[in-house]
């Protein structure tokens, strides 16, 4: 079942007389349960793609479908809202907030959703455990290592239940230790769960994890290869 | 979770809140010690005013008050008086005589306001009796006592038991006068008074200026309560027609705004204060903003509306601003009780204050209304001075912020 459906995406940026087409006409549908990797040079528009699909960034033309939404038809209060339903987020420097736990952190976007505290806990507590970092719950970021941090950033991004994750250069601050736990934690999600992942990456050891991988340049895919699992 | 997360940014950085923190407190130490040193100091002058020289209420002939002629006075005053005495909301009543003159010692004379009183009643509606420090209240001398002012006894370089002379018109508009002997003097808060109000027997007075018996130029009202001012006033005035009743308000104007006055001045101070704290508040929360640039971009990113991200800002603002604004409330209300008991001297400015009718040692006095009103305004602050920085923040595209390094 297709999840995202991206037709004729252009997204052009305008620097005094240069334009840029940071995104240059791509047509691509993900399908739910997919595990995949976006691959290109710097400046091959994998972040602007990325961006634009988590309604992060407005496209100059095209469309980009979730189910049966047409991201630019939403207003900017609706796309926040459907960003939190929807999306998840992992963000190449963790970005998780500092003054909360890791529980804290888990629990912060069911906390937003509004859903019923034991609910919260409990899902928290499941996803801690599913990436590895049961009984460092109270821990604050500072006191965990890069590795750690990403675990409970990809835990916050499965914690409102989302219909895929975006995960921006995930594993470019890790070591390979981390790495290679990071990627068989989202792997495994991937598998047992059925939950979308996309990722942008530069990062080998990712390509060879991915199911299907698009490469990109100048904006167009250039190369869109899936992988027999 | 928006609260406590709210609560917790203030701490990231403690030197930095620590330092606003500190301002904040500073300044409202200042800010409520100020308020309550003025309202000690309006409240000992409104109530020296009323409790020592107008009393609650006074009832005059119509016409008494505008050249104080010996001859408009009340026909039968004292009884008057007694009939009042018996309201409910009245505690005491005194009838007075009074009459312009000149006092003259061995030395000097001058020109001052006689008041004929009935000792015991007027006990009961000001507190003359209380503020004699040398001498009685006419107890000692049984002929012609008077009781004057500790400024007077100067002016005239006069002591206790000495002798002074009044001359005066009497109702016939024969010029008369009579010797007086000191028997006590008095020491207000207000040199003014001290220095034109001189204070003798009812009976001695009336017969030196040859009125009709029972007459009385002011009857004093005395209330139970403060509260009952206006009420009893309009009472009074619907019951009497006839005469011309005033209440203290009306009778000293400067005293009735006092309290106002004094209201005011601490509100524009403690503004002024949060003011300029205020933009030290904006500059700390603009340094937070565009420390967490990044941080505010991924909460915006995974689903933290605009109206959360600034109403968090505004709370972390906010709670700031109130734990400055509390220690410092809590520090300026304990310096304030503390010197409830002994006062604040400033006895080396107290002859000019003095002159003007103000107490040398100040009472600070703390009203709850004042404080709830201090607390609102540091609330309002927080608010205020969040509004710029939170502002800027959700200007912020998350895609872009995110990327900030």
């Amino acid at each position: 079942m297709t999840i995202i459906s991206i037709n004729n995406l252009f997204k052009t940026y305008k620097d005094s007389e240069i334009e840029v087409h940071a995104v240059n006409g791509i047509d691509l549908s993900i399908d739910e349960g997919e595990f995949t990797a976006i691959v290109g040079p710097s400046g091959s528009g994998k972040t602007t793609l990325l961006n634009m699909l988590g309604g992060l960034d407005q496209p100059s033309s095209g469309t980009i479908r979730i189910d049966q939404t047409e991201l630019a038809q939403l207003k900017s209060s609706q796309l926040i809202d459907f960003r939190m339903k929807n999306i998840g987020f992992v963000f190449q420097s963790y970005n998780l907030i500092p003054v909360l736990t890791a529980k804290e952190n888990v629990e912060f976007v069911m906390h937003l959703q509004g859903r019923p505290k034991k609910e919260r806990e409990e899902r928290t507590m499941q996803l801690l455990e599913a990436v590895g970092l049961k009984g460092r719950e109270n821990s604050r970021p500072a006191k965990l290592s890069g590795g750690q941090q990403q675990r409970v950033a990809v835990a916050r991004a499965l914690a409102s239940k989302p219909r895929f994750v975006l995960a921006d250069e995930p594993t470019a601050n890790l070591d390979s230790k981390s790495t290679e736990n990071l990627l068989n934690i989202m792997e495994e999600l991937n598998r047992q769960e059925k939950i979308t992942f996309i990722f942008s990456t530069h990062d080998q050891r990712v390509v060879n994890k991915a199911h299907r991988v698009i490469t990109l340049e100048d904006g167009k895919i250039i190369n869109d290869n899936r992988k027999n699992s | 979770m928006i609260t406590s997360v709210a609560w917790r940014n203030i701490w990231r950085n403690p030197v930095r809140s620590g330092i606003i923190i500190t301002a904040i407190s500073i300044g409202m130490f200042a800010g409520v010690f100020s308020a309550t040193f003025t309202k000690g100091w309006m409240n000992q002058r409104l109530e020296a005013g009323v409790e020592t020289e107008t009393s609650h209420i006074q009832l005059h002939e119509p016409t008494y008050r505008e050249n104080y002629e010996i001859n408009q006075f009340i026909r039968q005053g004292v009884q008057l008086a007694d009939q009042l005495s018996a309201l409910p909301e009245v505690d005491g009543v005194s009838p007075r005589v009074t009459i312009q003159s000149m006092i003259a010692s061995a030395e000097t004379g001058t020109g001052v306001k006689i008041m004929g009183i009935i000792p015991e009643k007027e006990k009961q509606v000001t507190k003359l009796s209380q503020f004699v420090t040398e001498g009685d209240y006419f107890e000692s001398i049984s002929r012609n006592p008077i009781i004057i002012g500790k400024k007077l006894a100067e002016k005239l370089k006069i002591k206790l038991k000495s002798k002074v002379v009044i001359t005066l018109q009497d109702a016939d508009g024969n010029i008369t006068g009579g010797a007086f002997r000191v028997c006590g003097i008095f020491d207000l808060t207000n040199s003014m008074f001290e220095e034109a109000n001189v204070f003798v027997r009812y009976n001695d007075l009336a017969r030196l200026g040859m009125l009709p018996e029972g007459v009385a130029h002011e009857i004093i009202v005395h209330l139970n309560d403060q509260k009952k001012l206006e009420s009893v006033t309009q009472e009074l005035r619907a019951k009497y027609p006839e005469l011309e009743v005033m209440n203290w308000k009306e009778l000293t104007p400067e005293l009735g705004y006092l309290n106002e006055i004094g209201n005011l001045y601490t509100y524009i101070f403690v503004i002024i204060i949060l003011l300029s704290l205020g933009f030290g508040i904006i500059n700390t929360m603009l340094m937070v903003v565009m420390e967490r640039v990044k941080e505010l971009g991924m909460l915006m990113a995974i689903g933290m509306g605009r109206l959360r991200v600034f109403l968090m800002l505004m709370l972390e603002t906010t709670l700031l601003t109130l734990t400055g604004g509390l220690i410092g409330i809590v520090l300026g209300l304990g310096a304030s009780f503390a010197l409830q008991e002994k006062g604040i001297n400033l006895s080396n400015w107290a002859q000019g204050l003095e002159d003007f009718g103000y107490s040398a040692i100040i009472y600070p006095v703390v009203e709850t209304q004042m404080v709830l009103v201090i607390i609102l305004l540091v609330i309002l602050t927080g608010i205020i001075a969040s509004v710029y920085p939170a502002r800027k923040a959700l200007k912020y595209n998350p895609a872009e912020a995110i990327r900030t390094e």
